[in-house]
């Protein structure tokens, strides 16, 4: 399978672990991800919360791209899946639209190709492509499988249910950890609000670490870089403000995937998030 | 021929867009037209009388009236042409209200050539008719009523208690419908049981009614006066004639099953009553479940019985009655929300429950023996949270309609809980509060000042904390979001048609609305009759509805009921298809297109031996003037009295001159 990959802004910076497992896990499932060539920024939330012709043009150029490629696109950061596959929902259901915006980008989009995650690429294929590459299953794994906002919602777009959606778990399962029932899997972390108001978006995020202790998880697995950020990064944060003393390492679930997978860790980048993972990765081997 | 168009102005609904006084002058000059005259209001008595004087004085013999739709005064001013001494079909109406005046408001000038043009059709057509005789037809004295629920009840018991016979079936083992399963009622908290019960038992003995419960309509032919059911009696396996309902099989039964009853709380054997005071009190056999059906090995009913009344090689059984007027009161069930509300945990969470389930718990006969307890540890709950319009008044994902009854049981319940456990608290999430009937307000007003919280807003999220449910709304009077812990929450689920609703519409032939349930002929003024003559509606199946107002629903079908049964006949419409048997020559594709399967073959024979031969044949009964036998015949051997293709083209010719 080919598919033409947007890696996004955080690719080389905050999310590069994110990229990377993509990649590797990505290779090794047989799926092959081949990057855009001189993509540009989606628009994401700086150009969603500006002007909607901004970000649909920012969006629309990508789209434009991967449309001369003649392959589907594929996003691993979930805010660019969101504005790539809304803006192309907008601009096959709205002509006008999209004469607008094909004039601002001088590049024609006509909506031939679609847009996906890669939470929904790798959700399906089936459990049995997945767990006969299993090597290292995830035991001792009590896996919270946190999807945030952007993956779930608007209806158009969505990735799978929004109350209560199942995704990550079947991977998770697939690979071998045990997963939990939890009640803020689709809660907001506060997303970019955590570093211009971090005020109002640490409640968020420490309500989510509750819910996902209460559960008895033991780790959290998301699929979007600012939730991670959020979640990793502020846990001291949080333990620091109120007194807590959470201890939940935070991965992506394409690093998990693949150190099940039996892929050199290190690579996957497992060890570099804030909240130390050593200890949960150790009950795997 | 002397026809006499009276032109009515309908107050200023007519008169205000049309040019009243220049119609009359137009319509005076057509030929065939003797006198034309206006009034405010034909269908008022001095304007009926207008017609019947100006019939006598200019000896007028037949009469145009264009005022509003036939489908509202058709009726009326054929009643005057009897009146006037005229056969009541040599009568036609021109629609310049709905037709005209009501849709081209804004273009007066066209609309009053509109009204001269629709006038002149109906002077042609008048000119053709010709004089129809109703004929008569017998009316069976037995009425049929479909379902055992309050609604079924009371209409049984009051066509019976007229003096009729009445069949009363119902699908479930026993009578009493939804409201056996409720506690109290609101506003009067009635015990439900109390004032149902002893109507299920004279219903029972009534020496007026047979009732037959386990049992289901499947078929129906027939017309009104004449239907002709098939009730298939479901094999209970036990004899009910043997039985004495002395409990014995089900103590002793090993089968144990969720009850349905109780909505899954509770359970109950493979032989079973519904609830301590069902009527019949005599057990049925589910036989999915017994072990003897499922596997061929038991019997202990059977053993332990001392009747002898178990006989497992029952089987269903076919019913064929005749009676002249059925009433539909198959009830409601709830709306399903677990499908729909994934936000209050599409039913994963044990103690986030509907409102029936509630109900159940409350009542004394319930699976908790009447205590409001957590389902998920069997705790009290210290405080409730009550969700309203949960699937009504949502046109995303339930139903666009209120559900009428639920504000009011939802203080009632709020009012129990504060009334059942000391120290408990109860909030409300409500939209409006709707207590339209007689001491609703007061009820509603009792549950406030006893300390029932009510916060105007909706619930967005209601999710598991510990062993708490934290549910998430909006309080849209203070405007801002609100959080409250709870032990127990209880939803009010829309009231939707009953599942069997679908299916007994197809059977009967009744349609229905929008949202499922059975359509009246007319809101306001024919609530309790459908567009099938001879059948009535009664209780939450026509819409939803509380208890007072499905009484007297029942009440108004039965009414309508004996008004048919009294009489020994009935008047057939005359306006019915004729065959003229010199020119068919026997196709049959009239019979093929009849949608009522009226028409049937006949071999007629000539006289001195010409060979015999086949035509069609319209039963006048079944008949209801469609007129699609008349369209398909190819010889022109259809006709359809009152709209015959001679009387069709004169209208075409007129209207397009």
């Amino acid at each position: 399978m080919q598919l033409a990959y947007y890696p996004g802004c955080c690719w080389e910076t905050s999310a590069r672990e994110y990229d990377r497992s993509t990649r590797r896990v990505g290779k090794h499932l047989g799926i092959d991800l081949i990057d855009i060539p001189d993509w540009t920024c989606c628009g994401s939330s700086a150009g969603h919360s500006t002007s909607h012709l901004l970000a649909t043009s920012l969006a629309a150029r990508n789209l434009a791209l991967a449309e001369e490629m003649g392959l589907d696109v594929v996003a691993s950061c979930a805010s660019c899946y969101q504005r790539l596959a809304l803006a192309r929902h907008e601009l096959v259901t709205n002509e006008q639209l999209r004469e607008q915006v094909n004039q601002i980008t001088g590049r024609p989009f006509h909506g031939r190709i679609q847009v996906k995650s890669i939470l929904e690429v790798i959700a399906a294929l089936e459990t049995a492509e997945i767990s006969e590459r299993v090597t290292k299953p995830l035991q001792g794994l009590k896996v919270a499988a946190y999807y945030g906002c952007l993956l779930v919602r608007p209806r158009p777009v969505q990735v799978d249910d929004p109350e209560d959606p199942q995704l990550i778990e079947k991977i998770m399962l697939a690979a071998g950890a045990e997963t939990v029932d939890w009640s803020h899997k689709t809660e907001c972390c506060g997303a970019s609000l955590a570093m211009s108001n971090d005020q109002l978006a640490l409640p968020m995020v420490a309500s989510i670490l509750r819910a996902a202790e209460l559960s008895g998880a033991n780790c959290i697995v998301c699929a979007c870089p600012l939730c991670h950020f959020n979640l990793d990064r502020r846990q001291s944060q949080v333990n620091r403000s109120r007194g807590t003393d959470y201890h939940l390492p935070v991965f992506y679930f394409t690093q998990l995937l693949g150190v099940a997978m039996g892929l050199d860790p290190r690579a996957l980048g497992v060890f570099d998030h804030f909240v130390d993972t050593s200890g949960i990765l150790s009950l795997v081997s | 021929m002397r026809t006499g168009v009276f032109i009515c102005w309908c107050g200023s609904n007519i008169g205000g867009v049309v040019d009243v006084p220049r119609v009359v002058e137009v319509i005076s000059s057509l030929p065939g037209v003797a006198y034309c005259s206006d009034y405010k209001y034909m269908c008022s008595e001095p304007g009926q009388d207008k017609i019947i004087k100006a019939v006598a004085e200019h000896h007028l013999d037949r009469v145009v009236v264009a005022s509003c739709s036939p489908r509202l005064h058709e009726a009326t001013f054929r009643s005057v042409l009897s009146r006037a001494g005229l056969n009541p079909y040599l009568f036609e109406m021109a629609n310049i209200r709905e037709h005209c005046s009501w849709v081209h408001q804004k273009e007066p000038e066209k609309a009053t050539e509109k009204a001269v043009a629709l006038i002149r059709r109906a002077v042609a057509k008048v000119n053709r008719l010709e004089p129809l005789y109703a004929s008569t037809i017998p009316v069976t004295d037995r009425a049929l009523v479909i379902g055992g629920g309050i609604a079924g009840i009371q209409a049984a018991l009051d066509i019976a208690d007229a003096g009729h016979q009445v069949i009363l079936v119902e699908k479930e083992p026993s009578l009493g419908g939804k409201m056996a399963m409720l506690d109290k009622t609101f506003p009067t908290l009635d015990c439900s049981a109390c004032i149902s019960t002893p109507k299920m038992v004279v219903a029972a003995q009534h020496p007026n009614i047979t009732l037959l419960t386990y049992a289901e309509v499947e078929k129906v032919t027939g017309y009104i006066g004449n239907f002709t059911v098939t009730i298939r009696q479901k094999a209970r396996s036990v004899d009910h004639s043997k039985c004495t309902g002395c409990g014995t099989c089900w103590e002793k039964c090993p089968t144990r099953v969720p009850s349905e009853y109780d909505l899954g709380l509770g359970t109950r054997k493979a032989i079973y009553i519904s609830f301590p005071q069902a009527v019949p009190n005599k057990p049925v056999i589910d036989r999915e479940h017994c072990r003897q059906f499922t596997r061929g090995k038991c019997g202990v009913c059977q053993k332990v019985c001392p009747t002898g009344a178990i006989d497992y090689t029952q089987e269903d059984a076919l019913i064929e009655e005749r009676v002249g007027a059925i009433v539909l009161a198959t009830g409601y069930d709830l709306f399903d929300w677990t499908r729909a509300y994934g936000e209050y945990g599409y039913g994963r969470y044990p103690d986030v429950i509907s409102s029936l389930h509630f109900e159940r718990m409350v009542n004394a006969n319930g699976p908790t023996g009447g205590k409001i307890l957590r389902p998920s540890d069997g705790q009290p709950p210290r405080r409730v949270v009550f969700v309203q319009c949960v699937g009504s008044r949502d046109e995303a994902k339930g139903r666009e309609y209120c559900s009428r009854t639920c504000c009011m049981y939802t203080a009632k319940h709020a009012h129990q809980v504060l009334e059942k456990i000391p120290g408990a608290s109860a909030y409300v999430f409500y939209i409006d509060v709707r207590c339209p009937g007689k001491a609703y307000e007061e009820f509603y007003q009792r549950t406030v000042s006893e300390g029932a919280r009510y916060i105007r807003g909706r619930v967005s999220r209601i999710y598991p904390l510990g062993d708490r449910l934290v549910v998430r709304g909006a309080d849209t009077l203070l405007g801002r979001p609100l959080e409250v812990e709870a032990d127990l929450v209880v939803l009010a689920t829309a009231m939707v048609p009953d599942k069997s609703a679908h299916k007994v519409a197809r059977i009967l032939g009744v349609t229905t609305d929008k949202d499922g349930f059975f359509q009246e002929v007319h809101p306001k003024l024919r609530p309790v009759e459908t567009n099938t003559a001879g059948i009535f509606l009664a209780g939450a199946c026509q819409g939803p509805k509380d208890i007072p107002d499905t009484v007297a629903q029942a009440g108004a079908a039965a009414a309508k009921v004996c008004v048919l049964l009294s009489r020994r006949e009935i008047n057939a419409d005359p306006m019915v298809a004729r065959i003229n048997e010199r020119l068919c020559t026997g196709c049959m594709t009239c019979r093929h297109v009849c949608p009522y399967r009226a028409i049937e073959a006949r071999t007629v024979t000539g006289r001195q031996g010409t060979p015999e031969r086949t035509v069609a044949f319209v039963n006048t009964g079944l008949c209801q003037g469609c007129g699609a036998c008349s369209a398909s015949c190819r010889c022109g051997a259809v006709d359809l009295s009152g709209f015959s293709n001679d009387q069709v083209m004169a209208e075409v010719a007129a209207l397009c001159r």
